[in-house]
């Protein structure tokens, strides 16, 4: 299935500029993966070094949070669009 | 690496700092509008938004994804793009935390204001490395913005 994953502004320097990019993947978990393997750069800014997906990035696709979906096993269709959203956190204890 | 100046309209340098003192002891935070250049970054706007940190808001804060659409709706809505993001430390540093860096990405401008017994002290922006290994401080150059007559 070709999917639409839709590139952070803060994150396109590492995707080519790109503000999309088309991947084949039937879960979400397979167009991140796909999206990666061509963007190494963009792993480390999405994945932590356990291979998780960060607890501040958020993944929706067509506007539903793959939270309340089957999470990267959420399937996708063709023509979907999965949007990548980060939570801003911070604080200053340590 | 060297890191261009982030240009800030005095006025939404002050907002920064009246949105701190605000909501001491407990941070603040919000959205940075504006422009970006090659060479030059501008916050021309802000979006105040809610600390939804309810358990430990005096050192920690979170915007949640629907503040960040809500931030980017704006930003597009006024023509400007959102560059970064700002925060208080009651009663710490301007200095970046290991908390902050690990929730951090790079591009962003992150401006901390230091709000020290409910007074605005330093005010410092940073940007994070590309390998998000620490920050650059980003030298914020204060712009005074001259009404025409």
């Amino acid at each position: 299935m070709a999917v639409k994953v839709i590139i952070p502004t803060p994150l396109r320097v590492y995707a080519g500029k790109q503000e999309s990019v088309e991947v084949q993947a039937k879960t979400v978990a397979e167009a991140l993966a796909a999206l990666t393997g061509t963007f190494g750069d963009l792993k480390k800014h999405l994945f932590s070094d356990d291979g998780r997906l960060r607890s501040f990035v958020n993944v929706y696709v067509n506007d539903e949070d793959i939270r309340y979906l089957q999470k990267d096993q959420t399937q996708v269709r063709e023509g979907d669009t999965i949007s990548i959203v980060p939570s801003i956190a911070g604080g200053s204890r340590i | 690496m060297t890191v261009s100046p982030l240009k800030v309209r005095e006025e939404m340098l002050r907002r920064i700092h009246a949105h701190g003192v605000e909501t001491y002891p407990h941070e603040c935070c919000g959205a940075l509008l504006g422009r970006d250049g090659d060479d030059t970054r501008e916050v021309i706007d802000l979006v105040r938004l809610a600390n939804r940190r309810d358990d430990s808001p005096r050192n920690r804060f979170e915007v949640t994804p629907d503040d960040v659409r809500l931030a980017e709706k704006t930003a597009g809505e006024k023509k400007l793009e959102l560059i970064g993001w700002y925060h208080s430390h009651p009663d710490a540093p301007a200095r970046p935390s290991e908390y902050d860096r690990d929730h951090a990405w790079p591009w962003y401008s992150y401006i901390i204001v230091s709000v020290q017994k409910g007074e605005p002290k330093d005010t410092t922006s940073w940007r994070l490395h590309d390998d998000r290994a620490g920050y650059d401080p980003e030298p914020v150059e204060i712009i005074v913005h001259t009404p025409s007559i």
